[in-house]
């Protein structure tokens, strides 16, 4: 589903050029769990960034569901990621002026989804992270566990192919980092494709396949993991 | 996106920033307000000069010796005749006139007892109550007759008679006007203070024979005739201008009507209220900067909620948008608030000087709100722009 060959990103800094990502190619079947792991600065996000669509590769191909998506034009990657691709995040990025069904709704509003219809997938959604009892509350309301909830029922809403996470039990205590992975998880066994960026090998060790990225290319496991 | 689901989404983000939203609605609704009174102001005296002049009569043809005119022809042409008690007797037997008056002018020093007063006096006939519509309060106007006659009645405008007389019964006393003495045989009722040429109230009235031998003047003030039928005021004219060139063998005369100088004030003032309504749209202007300002601001604010509505697939004309509805709607709501806002002023100006006929003329009120909306409308796409310009990921990045 997911084919990377040859893919660079340099960002020019100063007189010099960074590279975040060295010829990096990857494959990822539908339905994988996998995770992405690294110290910071390894391009773990610049590469999750790629693969949603959010940044170019400056060098490389980079095929989506057997279409190459490298060189499209913005309104079409805009619109693959509204129907193919959902995001959670560390932050979660929920909007404060929102309620859960409200910030659920989001990609529907700009999807042209009917109100009527957009209100019961937003409840379906909700009711899929355990969260229907919540929709009226705001993100200000919610337990740190329930806004990722929420952010992830806000991913999955337009029925993506794949979700990717950025850190999405970075800002979050134990239990609740519990209960969010095993909302994606339970997901994943229904058929979502799901890329896990993290640098906390526990939750790596979830994953079915482990990605380690080093200084912007792919690495071996490091011995003392 | 669903325009209304836009607006929606649009109104929420206003709503999220209150204090912001209410400053910058402020402004724009003060600009409105004050083009508005502005125009109501230039407006009102628009129409207190065309209901003044139609309060002398609209169907009048005014003759003032000389010609104002200024012709192709010889610049220090012929000799201005005068205009004579003579050619007003000519004037009368038009039969498209209803009424001629002559009017004579000066200014004299009324004396009673040990008071004098300096007033304008002016000669003019008994025909002179109905052209310009005056009421008596007391006694009776000049009495009718041949206006070479020498009479000695004269008519007090009301404030004239009472500073002079100060409570005395005014009628049947003598007074003297230069070397002559005068008797006084009617008081005017009250007409208001008139913003054209002389306040009739502190005026004072004799017969227009009389008058001409005090003044020691050859040639009337002007000739004030009445129309019969107003539909024929332009041949009336015509037929004057005619009948004078005969008489002087010259045109030397300047005949205008009523309708054309209320024509002509009427287009000052209008200018004059385009000026003010242009001088209060500078204020409309700086309530522009300010929604630019608000609208970029904000979006730096929201530079994760940008970055999160790109991540979600809100293509760029969508994010243009919404940002565009935003100022748009900041814009409206302040023309809305501003015409509330102007239209009270107005009512209030219009409660305290009653006299004064302020109001709104309607194409301000449409000019204003298409104001208003241009504003927010042409002030907010260069912040909308930023919007759309905005790197997700970087914008993303920080929290």
């Amino acid at each position: 589903m997911i084919q990377l060959e040859g893919v660079w990103r340099t960002y020019p800094m100063g007189e010099g050029v960074v590279h975040a990502l060295r010829d990096i190619s990857l494959g990822i079947a539908p339905g994988e769990h996998v995770a992405l792991i690294g110290p910071s600065g390894s391009g773990k996000s610049t590469l999750l960034h790629i693969l949603g669509c959010l940044d170019r590769p400056t060098r490389g191909r980079y095929r989506f569901e057997g279409r190459e998506v490298g060189a499209l034009p913005d309104g079409e990657r805009s619109l693959l990621r509204r129907n193919r691709i959902g995001f959670v995040f560390q932050f979660f990025h929920l909007l404060p002026r929102l309620t859960a069904q409200g910030n659920v709704e989001l990609p529907m509003l700009f999807g042209g989804v009917p109100r009527e219809e957009r209100k019961a997938r937003a409840a379906r959604a909700l009711a899929s992270v355990g969260l229907l009892a919540r929709a009226g509350h705001r993100p200000d309301q919610l337990s740190g566990g329930e806004r990722q909830r929420t952010a992830i029922a806000r991913a999955v809403v337009m029925d993506p192919a794949v979700l990717l996470a950025d850190e999405p039990t970075g800002n979050l205590d134990r239990a609740s980092a519990q209960e969010v992975m095993g909302v994606l998880e339970a997901m994943n066994r229904q058929g979502l494709t799901l890329v896990v960026v993290t640098h906390d090998p526990v939750l790596a060790g979830r994953a079915k396949r482990v990605v380690h990225l080093s200084d912007g290319a792919l690495a071996d496991p490091p011995a003392e993991a | 996106m669903a325009p209304l689901d836009l607006l929606g989404f649009a109104v929420g983000a206003l709503r999220g920033h209150r204090l912001r939203t209410a400053l910058s609605v402020a402004g724009v609704a003060i600009g409105i307000a004050s083009v508005l009174a502005l125009t109501a102001l230039g407006e009102g005296a628009r129409r207190y000069i065309v209901d003044e002049f139609a309060s002398l009569g609209s169907n009048l043809v005014i003759i003032l010796p000389g010609k104002v005119e200024t012709t192709g022809g010889m610049p220090f042409g012929g000799v201005t005749h005068d205009l004579t008690l003579e050619d007003h007797a000519a004037l009368a037997r038009l039969g498209r006139l209803r009424r001629t008056v002559p009017l004579a002018v000066a200014t004299e020093t009324l004396r009673f007892q040990g008071l004098g007063r300096s007033v304008p006096v002016l000669g003019t006939t008994a025909e002179y109550l109905e052209v310009r519509r005056l009421r008596m309060a007391a006694g009776s106007f000049l009495p009718p007759g041949d206006p070479h006659r020498a009479g000695t009645e004269i008519v007090l405008g009301m404030k004239a008679a009472r500073e002079l007389f100060r409570g005395e019964n005014p009628l049947g006393q003598v007074l003297r006007v230069g070397p002559a003495r005068f008797h006084v045989v009617g008081v005017l009722a009250p007409r208001g203070p008139s913003m054209l040429g002389v306040d009739l109230d502190e005026a004072a009235f004799v017969p227009v024979g009389t008058a001409m031998r005090l003044f020691n003047r050859t040639s009337l003030f002007r000739i004030v005739a009445e129309v019969r039928i107003f539909a024929e005021m332009d041949l009336a004219k015509a037929e004057v201008l005619a009948l004078l060139r005969e008489r002087h063998r010259a045109e030397d005369v300047t005949v205008f009507t009523q309708d054309a100088m209320v024509a002509s004030f009427s287009a000052i003032l209008g200018a004059l209220t385009l000026t003010l309504a242009g001088i209060a749209s500078v204020s409309l202007v700086v309530a522009g900067v300010g929604i630019m300002n608000v609208m970029l601001v904000s979006v730096t604010e929201r530079r994760a909620e940008i970055g999160l509505l790109k991540a979600l697939g809100a293509a760029d004309p969508q994010i243009l948008l919404a940002f565009l509805a935003e100022a748009t709607m900041l814009a409206a709501l302040g023309g809305c608030l501003g015409l509330a806002a102007g239209a009270a002023g107005v009512r209030l100006l219009a409660w305290v000087y009653p006299a004064f006929p302020a109001a709104i003329p309607l194409w301000a009120v449409g000019a204003a709100l298409t104001l208003s909306f241009a504003v927010g409308l042409g002030f907010g796409v260069w912040p909308a722009r930023r919007a759309t310009r905005l790197d997700p990921v970087a914008a993303l990045a920080r929290r």
